[in-house]
C-alpha cells in the first residue's frame, strides 16, 4: 500500500504549513484526492490517523477528504473530457499501472474525439493539500 | 498544494550518497555506466540501490536481464532485488509500452517516484538519468540537493560538444561532480580529458570499446566477466575511494 506513503507526505507536509504559520495546533486539514491516482481511502485515512500522533500540532486535526474527478483536455485537438468516460476500456493491469504512477495514463487512454495520448490532466490528478488551520 | 516533495528527503535519510549519471548526450553508455558501477560498488562490499529514471527509455533491467521488473508495495514502493542491487526501473509500471510524456508529466513521475519508494538503508545509490539537460535533470537537481554527479563521455566529436555543455550547466549551477567516465574508447583515440573543459575534475576511469558486451547483455555471469565490467570495477573503487565530489569544480566558463 503506497497510500501510507502519500499519507506521510501530507502529515509532514501539513506540519510544515502549520510551523511556517504559527499554528500551535491544527483543526482542520483538507485535502483534494484526484480520481486519477484511485487511492484506498480507508488505507489512506488509517496512515493519516497513526501518523499524526508523531506530529504534536495535528494530534487534534480532522481531516476532511474532497474527491475530484479526474479532467482531461487533449493537446492536439482541443477536446475536453472527464476520465470516467474513458475507464470502461481499462483493464485491472492498467488501472493497476496509473494508481502506482498516475503519468501512465498517457500509455492506456487516449483523447475520445482524436485518438492521441497527447493530453494534459486539469484536475484530479493526485492527492494535494488544499487547506491547513 | 503539493505534499510530496515534503517527503523526498525522509525516503532517501538512510542512503549514503546518491549518485546521479550523466552526460547530456544519448547513446554514450549512461545505463551501462550506471549498471556498471552499480554493481561495481555492490562488488566492494556496499549496499547499492539503482534507480532507472530514463522514462522514456528504460534500458536497465535489459542489461541486468531483468525479463519483467517488478515492485512490491508496503508502506511505499519497496524496489526489487536483482543481481544483489535495490532496483527501481520505470519499466516496472509502464512494461514494455513507449510512454508518451511531455516535461510536467515527467517531472510528476520523477517526484511520485521520489517520494513514495521506501530505499532503505543503502551507501550508494546510483541514479541513471535520462539524456539531455531537461525536466528529469532539473528534477533530480531540485529533489535531491544531496545528489553528486558522475559525467560520462566517449571520443566522438559529435558527444564532446553536448558533454563540454553538460559540464558548464554543472558548474554554472555550482553542483558537485565527482569526475568523468571516459566510455567507449578505441586504443588508438585520443582521451576526452584533452579535448573537454573538464577543469580540476578526476578521470575516475577509461572504459575501452568492448565489442564482447553487447553479446553479454543481460546474462549476468556473462557480463562480469566482460573487459567493460571489469573496468568498471575500477571506476566504481574510483568512486568509493576517492573524494566526494564538491560543488565549484574548477571548470572554466565557456571553453
Amino acid at each position: 500500500m503506497h497510500e501510507w506513503a502519500l499519507a506521510e507526505a501530507v502529515i509532514v507536509k501539513a506540519s510544515e504549513v502549520a510551523e511556517q504559520n504559527g499554528l500551535a495546533s491544527v483543526s482542520r486539514v483538507e485535502l483534494r484526492i484526484g480520481e486519477l491516482q484511485a487511492i484506498d481511502r480507508d488505507s489512506f485515512e488509517f496512515g493519516l490517523g497513526l501518523l499524526r500522533s508523531e506530529y504534536p500540532r495535528l494530534t487534534g486535526a480532522v481531516f476532511a477528504l474532497a474527491s475530484e474527478p479526474a479532467e482531461l483536455r487533449c493537446r492536439r485537438c482541443g477536446h475536453a473530457w472527464y476520465l470516467a468516460e474513458s475507464v470502461s476500456g481499462l483493464s485491472e493491469e492498467d488501472r493497476e499501472a496509473i494508481h502506482l504512477l498516475p503519468e501512465a495514463v498517457h500509455l492506456y487512454v487516449t483523447c475520445p474525439a482524436c485518438a492521441s495520448p497527447d493530453f494534459e490532466v486539469l484536475a484530479g490528478r493526485g492527492v494535494s493539500l488544499v487547506s491547513v488551520s | 498544494m503539493d505534499p510530496r516533495p515534503a517527503v523526498v528527503a525522509r525516503r532517501l535519510a538512510r542512503v549514503g550518497r546518491i549518485l546521479a549519471v550523466t552526460g547530456g548526450k544519448g547513446g554514450i553508455g549512461k545505463s551501462s555506466v550506471s549498471v556498471g558501477l552499480a554493481l561495481g560498488l555492490a562488488g566492494e562490499g556496499a549496499r547499492v540501490g539503482l534507480l532507472d529514471l530514463d522514462l522514456t527509455g528504460p534500458s536497465d533491467h535489459v542489461i541486468l536481464g531483468v525479463e519483467r521488473p517488478t515492485l512490491t508495495e508496503d508502506a511505499g514502493l519497496v524496489p526489487m532485488l536483482a543481481a544483489g542491487l535495490r532496483f527501481l526501473s520505470v519499466a516496472a509500471i509502464v512494461g514494455e509500452r513507449a510512454a508518451p510524456l511531455r516535461g510536467e508529466d515527467i517531472s510528476n513521475a520523477v517526484l511520485e517516484l521520489l517520494a513514495v519508494t521506501n530505499w532503505g538503508r543503502l551507501d550508494a545509490l546510483v541514479v541513471d538519468m535520462p539524456p539531455g539537460f531537461g525536466d528529469a535533470l532539473l528534477d533530480v537537481v531540485r529533489l535531491l540537493p544531496r545528489a553528486e554527479y558522475v559525467v560520462v563521455a566517449t571520443p566522438s566529436p559529435l558527444v564532446l560538444e553536448t558533454v563540454g555543455k553538460a559540464l558548464e550547466l554543472l558548474r554554472r549551477l555550482d553542483l558537485p561532480v565527482v569526475g568523468l567516465v571516459e566510455n567507449m574508447r578505441r586504443d588508438d583515440e585520443p582521451s576526452v580529458m584533452g579535448r573537454l573543459p573538464v577543469g580540476g575534475l578526476p578521470l575516475l576511469g577509461s572504459v575501452g570499446y568492448d565489442a564482447l558486451y553487447e553479446t553479454a547483455l543481460g546474462d549476468l555471469g556473462r557480463l562480469l566477466a566482460t573487459r567493460f565490467m571489469r573496468e568498471m570495477a575500477g571506476v566504481a573503487h574510483s568512486v568509493a575511494a576517492g573524494p566526494r565530489g564538491a560543488p565549484g569544480m574548477r571548470v572554466p566558463p565557456g571553453r
